[in-house]
């Protein structure tokens, strides 16, 4: 196909950014080289022969953190360089929040405005942003930056947090959380000014977990043992013992293991993680490519805890996406990680390179005649590529809209292939089932939920952080565990589960955290999110915020979605502003009403969620009345 | 599946044939599958709608067409699955034996009524006949959010002789992406942009048609379900108040350009022509046509 292109052309730099991006994936093992099948759909327009458009994500990404913003010029000559018609990678280009396409200040101060940083003075410290640098979205500082309100970030231990990214040949970020005005503007006057260094943002593992150092914990027991950038620091503390005990084993046995150990997916469906090992691995004599895909997107406002585990002992990821990767007959994986996360992605850049290096990753990995790599892609700024089939479109350069299902991933999932996606902490359980065996991993908690769990406590709680439990210990327990209710001491909710779960009340503490515990009770685990709003708290302005978050996530492809998020938000502000349509009582029928349909008919979890948290609060407390 | 259609032309006859969509019957199974307490047999490979169609019952489509890849964005022709935690939409899901489906429950008309009132709210559907009957049928009222709901109306745009693109009237169905794309014309000129309620089908940064990769082929007119997408003679005439389709006749007839013998109906009023399309069943163009085909026609009523 011919592609048309207007006249706009690329500056030196522009293509430089490209050309430099086109060349890191060209010699990263790790990238895979599709077969470019399509299913037809419209999102997968082109030729099948066009076999670069999976790096259209990537060189975008490029493109924004070089000069700040995507210029028509630029766009053409990466549609060029990829054979990718130009108004679809400006479909692709204007889906994503991290994306200019207008020209915008080099430096961006990412200021959270969401749920968990409310708590902690986000409102505050946006108005003092507001009198020391102008209104949010409006440039400052001579036009070198400017400061816009985000939602979460996965900063929610550190509340109120912001993200600081800086364009340019070497492009920075810079974390600041807790934050104040003064310490957003100084960093945002740095970065200006070309000052900010490559510093990381180290895991601090004594703020953000609380229980580092503990001897019972399986999933948290490397956070600030060791140094996440080291191998050998990792089998020092038994890194890399299960992948050899799992390729002793066989792939069949992995599977057994994984399978009775009933793990169930960490994050937020609970698919039992072995069934969709076994599905993908009984295609193996298809000749077909399967992939391993780890999902750390992690967007759900409130969630952290996959973050804490790719910055502080990124290797166990590592490992165990390499023992799926076995069990399944994959040789390629990749880590999807979202685009607010800088840090991690680089930690487990440093560690890809580090396991190649000791033949932990590349082919015949350990001698053992296995062989698997990985690549990271970075998300650009969309909860909705936490979804799985959103997650294949973004990785494929499409827009990451979800595909309807079935087929389901393990049939049709990265590429057409047959695919396994787990969440990060599912993968880090992994270890412990091939090292301790299923069975025994099936005893560790209740009956339903076996094995640990990560929560994510935040909010006004006295030691935000993660916390790992066998399942088992009830909402009070885990409260108890991070220091008791904090803010006023006396607590109004519990949000469990993020924007896509639900409100508890103070009378459901004893509610075991369990998958069967919180469902008997309406509510769901979902992320592992448990985030605590002091009698302070005006809920209805927690309502609207979780309202506005999805009316400003959804993607927009179905319309029970599109239009379902933006009629809920209307409604609750009528509802908050007294000015209801009829009676408050019509318009909380119409609010369920709503939410039924979006329920049914929305294609994906998304839409079929955006309603729960604010029904669950509205059926517990009379908020509008 | 579409039955076979034996509208004869009043002057050549036209060579007819199913819309392509299931290829081989025969090689294929047959599965039995229960709608709303009917049984009926399909192929495998048939989708809930086409088993729908076989009983004859109505499911509403706007974001379907034979021609094109389902996308089942639009979510009204959902149905209710046995054992299915949310309702599925007919138009794509395949049968699968033993099927137990519901089209007419309450959780289905619910859904198919609230999607139709969120369309009708935020868009313009004063040119999308179906749509309306559909929202009769369903007894929706758009009316419903309020004065003060967001719409996406915004000003037509007009960049070329030959069409209108009124976005405001636009419900994001992909047919004319699809239409632009592999599914017919793969010329790409358009995608769709942005995310969400601002979500919207747009050519690279929104520059004129005339710019862009456009062929001006008007097949994406020709999938438009709700007008947004129209000529600009019809668009002309609809602002004068002087378009009246009770008044035009269509006539049958190919396409005199060239050899390849596109089907097409020449719409007249007042023994004007005032548009061209081509029958979406036609073995030939399958409802597409070129630029010559839709818009070269003003010679044949040059009476000089």
């Amino acid at each position: 196909m011919d592609l048309h292109l207007t006249e706009d052309k690329a500056s030196p730099e522009e293509e430089a950014a490209v050309d430099a991006a086109l060349e890191k994936l060209a010699s990263s093992p790790g990238e895979a080289t599709p077969l470019g099948a399509t299913d037809g759909h419209a999102r997968s327009n082109g030729l099948p022969a066009r076999s670069k458009r999976h790096l259209l994500l990537p060189v975008l990404q490029a493109i924004q953190e070089r000069l700040g913003w995507i210029s028509p010029g630029a766009l053409n000559y990466a549609s060029l360089q990829l054979g990718v018609p130009p108004a679809e990678a400006h479909g692709v280009a204007s889906f994503y929040e991290l994306f200019s396409l207008t020209p915008r200040p080099p430096v961006v101060a990412h200021v959270c405005d969401d749920i968990a940083c409310m708590t902690r003075g986000a409102g505050a410290l946006c108005g003092d942003l507001e009198r020391k640098l102008g209104p949010a979205g409006s440039p400052c500082v001579d036009g070198k930056a400017l400061w816009q309100r985000s939602s979460c970030l996965g900063l929610c231990e550190r509340a109120p947090a912001a993200l600081i990214t800086a364009a340019g040949e070497t492009p920075r970020e810079r974390i600041v959380a807790p934050a104040k005005a003064d310490s957003i503007s100084s960093v945002v006057a740095e970065a200006a000014l070309g000052r900010l260094t490559a510093e990381i943002d180290r895991l601090d593992s004594k703020v953000s977990v609380p229980q580092a150092g503990q001897s019972q914990l399986r999933l948290l027991g490397r956070l600030g043992q060791a140094d996440p950038a080291s191998v050998d620091d990792y089998r020092r503390l038994g890194g890399y013992e299960a992948l050899k005990k799992a390729l002793d084993f066989g792939a069949e046995r992995v599977i057994r293991e994984v399978i009775d150990s009933k793990l169930l997916g960490r994050g937020g469906a609970a698919f039992p993680a072995g069934k969709k090992w076994q599905a993908v691995h009984a295609q193996r004599n298809l000749h077909r490519p399967h992939y391993v895909i780890c999902n750390a997107d992690e967007s759900e406002p409130g969630t952290f805890k996959d973050r804490i585990l790719m910055e502080g002992d990124p290797f166990a990821i590592l490992e165990g996406m390499t023992i799926a990767a076995f069990a399944v007959g994959a040789t390629k994986g990749y880590i999807y990680i979202r685009g607010e996360y800088p840090f991690a992605a680089r930690q487990l850049e440093k560690a890809i390179h580090a396991a190649r290096a000791q033949s932990f990753l590349g082919s015949s990995i350990l001698g053992r005649g296995f062989s698997f790599d990985i690549a990271i892609r970075r998300g650009a700024g969309a909860y909705i590529c936490g979804e799985e089939t959103a997650l294949f479109n973004s990785i494929e350069g499409y827009r990451g809209e979800p595909r309807n299902k079935p087929p389901f991933p393990t049939q049709s999932g990265l590429f057409h292939e047959p695919s396994v996606v787990n969440n990060v902490e599912t993968l880090v359980n992994v270890l412990e089932i091939i090292l301790n065996g299923g069975a025994a991993y099936s005893r560790i908690g209740t009956a339903n939920s076996s094995g640990y769990r990560l929560f994510c406590l935040s909010g006004h709680v006295v030691r935000p952080g993660v916390y790992e439990v066998p399942f088992g210990p009830t909402i009070r327990d885990v409260i108890e565990v991070a220091g008791g209710v904090g803010g006023t001491g006396r607590l109004q909710a519990v949000l469990l589960g993020g924007a896509a779960g639900s409100f508890v009340s103070p009378k459901e503490l004893d509610t075991p955290l369990t998958f069967e515990g919180t469902r008997a009770i309406g509510a769901t685990l979902g992320s592992g999110v448990v985030l605590l709003f002091d009698d302070s708290v005006d809920l209805k302005q927690i309502l609207l915020r979780i309202a506005a978050f999805f009316r400003s996530e959804t993607c927009g492809q179905c319309v029970p979605c599109r239009v379902g998020t933006m009629r809920q938000e209307e409604a609750l502000h009528r509802l908050a502003q007294r000015k209801p349509l009829g009676s408050n009582e019509q318009e909380s029928a119409l609010l369920k009403e709503m939410a039924q349909a979006m329920r049914d008919a929305s294609i994906c979890g998304l839409g079929q969620t955006a309603s729960g948290a604010i029904l669950s609060a509205m059926d517990r407390w009379s908020l509008f009345s | 599946m579409s039955e076979q259609l034996q509208a004869p032309s009043p002057l050549i006859p036209v060579p007819r044939a199913p819309a392509p969509e299931i290829p081989a019957a025969a090689a294929r199974d047959e599965l039995e599958i229960t709608i709303d307490g009917k049984r009926v047999k399909v192929c495998e490979g048939a989708t809930i709608l086409d088993a729908t169609k076989k009983l004859g019952i109505e499911t509403p489509t706007l974001c379907f067409l034979e021609t094109l890849t389902p996308v089942n964005v639009c979510r009204v022709c959902v149905v209710e699955l046995e054992g299915s935690r949310t309702l599925v939409p007919a138009c794509s899901r395949k049968v699968e034996a033993g099927m137990v489906i519901r089209t007419d429950s309450e959780r289905v008309r619910l859904s198919r009524r609230v999607v139709l009132e969120f369309l009708a709210s935020s868009v313009d559907v004063s040119t999308a006949p179906q749509l309306r009957a559909y929202m009769k049928r369903y007894k929706a009222r758009a009316e419903k959010f309020g004065p003060r709901a967001a719409t996406v109306a915004q000003p037509p745009k007009i960049d070329n002789e030959l069409y209108v693109r009124d976005y405001s009237k636009c419900i994001l169905c992909y047919k004319c992406v699809e239409a632009c794309g592999v599914d017919a014309q793969n010329t790409f000129a358009i995608g769709v942009a942005g995310r969400g309620f601002h979500a919207h089908i747009a050519t690279e940064f929104e520059i004129p048609l005339t710019n862009s990769a456009c062929v001006y082929c008007g097949n994406c007119i020709g999938v438009c379900p709700t007008g947004a997408l129209m000529g600009k003679i019809e668009y002309e005439m609809r602002a004068a108040g002087t378009w009246d389709e009770s008044r035009q006749t269509r006539t049958e007839t190919i396409c005199p350009y060239c050899g390849v013998g596109c089907g097409v109906t020449v719409h007249a009023q007042n023994g004007q022509i005032v548009k061209v399309s081509s029958p979406i069943d036609h073995s030939v163009t399958q409802g597409n046509l070129c630029i010559k085909g839709r818009f070269g026609w003003q010679f044949m009523q040059d009476h000089e």
